[in-house]
């Protein structure tokens, strides 16, 4: 992905379907009715992609919303990312569930080793140490 | 002992109103709608680009909001020429139409929360409301329903998401009396919102991990219930963080699904961590907080802190300012006017107005689309009751409420096609098999207390086995087609496929007509009149199309359907012209042009023969002779009196139009100083004629009787009868003749009339 995406590009279903695939590589006019009833089509098929995710990034940052495309732009290392890591990772960095920031730079380790996450990986310590500046690591229930 | 007290204040004790309690104003205990003493000037300090201060707060003690604010809100190379420029200067650019929206939302980038506030507050609600229209990200606005139900019941749940979808709503949002019911409810929701139309998107608000894992399954497709506070110790007590939160927008996008947070004025007072802060600078932050989050928008306006809000002297400017914020930091706003701040009817339409004309990306965040008790989140502002009340404010003020009235076989049709779609899907996976009683019930009812379907109990079972068999949305359009119901099957599918491409994760985005729109490919681009939305002329007519709606035509033909059953009772024969009469008891009777010929009844529905009889019995009674002449030069009652006053041997006369409105007149008059005046005739009854046919004899005799009066309970006349009345009397007007002569009258009665 080298082409750098703008307003003009948007809607990229519309105006540039050639670059819109779902996870398992299939375009969006090979996902019908009749491929999903014959089962050729998978939820995955229908899972938003990095590339994807990247692209509305540069669409976002080309409109002006810089924070949103940053958001894109994390979400994007989260593509590949199994739900339960995801619900685990969301789980930790609610308040009181680390006793220490140990579990969460655990974590993101994991975010960045295992999945190549380096700007979620990158958060997660963040918040590490922010909880520790604001005591966050206590008892709550 | 005689009462002391003014009864007019129990009077006022019964409006709903005053089952509303209001607060006094108390900054100390976080009832400040705009400002209290503990809110920090606006401030910041940047030092190599990193923000070392912030509103007043050294980066040492910052809490976490703070640091979330200032490490990814604030732009360090706009704070400065942003943080310098007096408020009341960018206040009054909020108002400019001159001044572009992008221009605003560059320095919004570089200002405080407290900045923000303070600038806000400069604004009166008129121009809250103007800034907001001109901010507001998406050119075209929308409307958000709630479709929920006091059984869970999925059959009742897939009709009224269908009907949601046919009346408009961009989004639909449900959530569930019993939390176990969550996938029920969001399969159920899914398939009505796939009936009549693709595109209306759909949310589940369940506790944060399951409403993510039901959005993952592919049956919802988009998340609101992710709620962030103003301060530190309601976001803990809130049972997140600043990172926690983001984290969840993150993954949100990363699954393809469109999300917005949730804040509004009164969480954090309800919460009980306000710090003593207005209102506003708390909301202020949390805003703040979700553009740095980078999250596409927000839920804000009080939403379940409005109630409270509005109990605050300026709580409900205070609420349109939060969303003036909300819209400013380019957030797609989802406005509030939500929870049901007030039992008054005028406070709910007087809260609505600005968003209604001013528009919103989603004007209600929660318009209840069904009946207030079957609303699972409480009752809205607007309800299943009051929808049509709010149709018919799109149509007065010619505004683009995000509606379109259906009609009665239209609403049929869905709500059949909807409950046979998801009962077929039950069946085909083998989750339930609803009995044809059970459908037939839930397709007429108004709401759940008449319906004879699933139990909550009973809709647990099918909950636990659509989680446990791991059904997606996949499952559900196979099944579809299975059962022939390939165009909703086509429906779901689209909406499910709009994930791949990730448009609809920009923000504002909903789907109009198989598009994605959004404040990237519909900006708002107000600059001054004719620019910004318009409605269309094929939208007016679209936002006209009430129902039950008078015409000329249909006026007329049912006063000809009636003329034909009631002319035979009566027999008005012209006689020639009529002279002035010499009999000093004589009353005349004066009739308008139609009466007896086109028209034949009053608005109060007394057929004319009746009326012509209680007139003649009650002059009769009063020792009067009766005497009947037809004038045609004239249709006003005021004129008709007069008239047959100068024709009337004892100078007293009555006029009196077929619709019933009526005068009692004398000769020597001026045409609008009459003797008696009936003019509520949708409220004249038979013996209100009998006894202005009396006083008319007693007036002729030089008496002065007592007056008729007919007594009125306020009804607003005017908006019951007016467009009836003009249609009527239209064809009265018609059949006049300048300077025709007045014609005597042979009366007689059929005889044994029904």
């Amino acid at each position: 992905m080298t082409e750098r995406l703008g307003v003009g590009d948007y809607p990229l279903a519309e105006r540039r379907p050639e670059l819109v695939k779902g996870r398992g590589g299939k375009p969006l006019e090979a996902i019908t009715l009749e491929a999903v009833v014959a089962g050729d089509v998978t939820l995955d098929d229908l899972r938003i992609t990095p590339d994807a995710l990247r692209r509305q990034g540069a669409i976002a940052r080309d409109a002006g919303r810089a924070t949103l495309a940053a958001n894109f732009e994390r979400a994007a290392e989260l593509c590949d990312v199994p739900q339960d890591v995801i619900m685990q990772v969301y789980e930790l960095l609610r308040p009181g569930r680390a006793r220490d920031k140990g579990p969460l730079l655990d974590a993101a380790r994991t975010l960045r080793e295992t999945y190549g996450a380096h700007r979620m990986a990158a958060f997660v310590e963040e918040a590490a140490a922010v909880y520790e500046q604001r005591g966050l690591y206590t008892y709550r229930f | 002992m005689a009462a002391n007290r003014w009864r007019r204040f129990a009077d006022w004790d019964n409006r709903p109103l005053r089952l509303d309690r209001f607060a006094v104003e108390d900054a100390e205990n976080g009832f400040a709608a705009f400002r209290s003493p503990h809110d920090p000037k606006p401030a910041v300090e940047i030092v190599d680009g990193r923000v070392v201060a912030l509103d007043g707060v050294a980066e040492a003690d910052f809490d976490m909001i703070d640091i979330f604010v200032a490490r990814y809100h604030i732009d360090p190379a706009v704070a400065p020429e942003a943080m310098a420029m007096p408020s009341s200067e960018i206040a009054r650019m909020l108002v400019d139409m001159n001044v572009p929206r992008t221009v605003l939302t560059r320095l919004a980038h570089g200002m405080t929360p407290a900045k923000l506030a303070e600038v806000v507050a400069e604004l009166n609600a008129m121009e809250i409301a103007f800034a907001y229209s001109k901010m507001r990200a998406r050119r075209t606005p929308g409307n958000q329903g709630h479709v929920t139900n006091a059984k869970d019941d999925p059959l009742q749940l897939a009709a009224d998401a269908a009907i949601a979808v046919g009346l408009g709503f961009d989004e639909i949002e449900t959530t569930m009396r019993v939390s176990r019911n969550a996938w029920s409810n969001a399969l159920a929701c899914c398939v009505g919102a796939a009936v009549g139309r693709a595109g209306t998107l759909f949310q589940c608000a369940s506790e944060e991990a399951e409403e993510l894992k039901i959005g993952m399954a592919g049956f919802t497709s988009y998340a609101e219930t992710v709620s962030v506070y103003g301060t530190e110790h309601a976001f803990m007590d809130g049972d997140d963080t600043p990172w926690s939160k983001a984290f969840l927008a993150t993954a949100y996008a990363s699954r393809g699904i469109k999300m917005r947070c949730t804040s509004g004025a009164g969480s954090e007072l309800l919460m009980g961590f306000h710090e003593s802060k207005s209102l506003l600078y708390l909301e202020a932050r949390c805003l703040c907080l979700q553009r740095a989050m980078g999250v596409q928008g927000t839920q804000n306006g009080g939403i379940d802190g409005a109630p409270v809000t509005a109990t605050v002297p300026g709580g409900v400017r205070e609420l349109m300012a939060e969303n003036l914020i909300a819209v400013w930091l380019d957030l797609e706003c989802a406005s509030g006017n939500d929870a049901r701040s007030t039992e008054s009817e005028i406070r709910v339409g007087a809260k609505i107005l600005p968003y209604l004309i001013g528009g919103s990306d989603l004007i209600c965040s929660g318009f209840g689309s069904i009946l207030k008790y079957d609303n699972s989140f409480n009752p809205s502002l607007l309800n299943g009751e009051e929808l049509e009340d709010y149709l018919v404010l799109q149509r007065d003020f010619e505004a683009d409420g995000g509606l379109t009235p259906i009609g009665e076989e239209r609403a049929l049709d869905l709500r059949i096609r909807a409950v046979d779609a998801i009962a077929a899907v039950f069946e085909e996976l083998g989750l339930s098999e609803p009995t044809r009683d059970m459908k037939e019930s839930v397709v007429v009812a108004s709401g759940s207390d008449e319906t004879r379907s699933y139990s909550a109990g009973q809709v647990a079972h099918i909950s636990e086995a659509i989680q446990a068999r791991r059904i997606d949305v996949i499952d559900v359009i196979r099944a579809l087609d299975a059962r022939g119901f390939r165009e909703e099957a086509e429906n779901l599918l689209y909406v499910v496929k709009l994930r791949i491409s990730g448009d609809y994760l920009q923000t504002s985005a909903v789907v109009r007509g198989g598009r994605v729109v959004s404040a990237v490919n519909d900006p708002n681009d107000y600059l001054g009149p004719g620019t910004g939305y318009r409605v269309s002329e094929a939208r007016r007519q679209e936002i006209n199309g009430i129902r039950d709606v008078l015409d000329r035509e249909t006026v007329l033909s049912q006063e000809a359907e009636y003329a034909r059953h009631v002319a035979h009772g009566i027999a008005l024969r012209g006689m020639g012209e009529a002279g002035v009469g010499g009999d000093p008891r004589e009353v005349v009777i004066g009739v308008s042009p139609a009466f007896g010929i086109r028209l034949f009844r009053t608005l109060s529905g007394i057929p004319i023969d009746d009326l012509l009889r209680a007139l003649v019995a009650g002059i009769g009674e009063g020792g009067g002779v009766p005497r009947i002449v037809r004038l045609r030069h004239t249709a006003d009652t005021s004129f008709l009196g007069l008239s047959a006053a100068r024709l009337s041997g004892s100078k007293v006369g009555i006029g009196i139009q077929a619709k019933g409105t009526a005068v009692i007149h004398h000769a020597d008059r001026l045409p609008h100083n009459n003797l008696e005046l009936f003019s509520n005739a949708p409220i004249t009854s038979i013996d209100h004629y009998r006894a202005l046919g009396f006083n008319a004899a007693r007036h002729a005799q030089g008496e002065l009787p007592e007056p008729v009066v007919v007594p009125q309970h306020g009804e607003a006349m005017g908006s019951r009868f007016h467009a009836r009345v003009a249609l009527i009397y239209a064809i009265e007007t018609s059949l006049t003749e300048d300077g025709a002569a007045p014609e005597e009258i042979a009366l007689t009665f059929a005889e044994a009339a029904a």
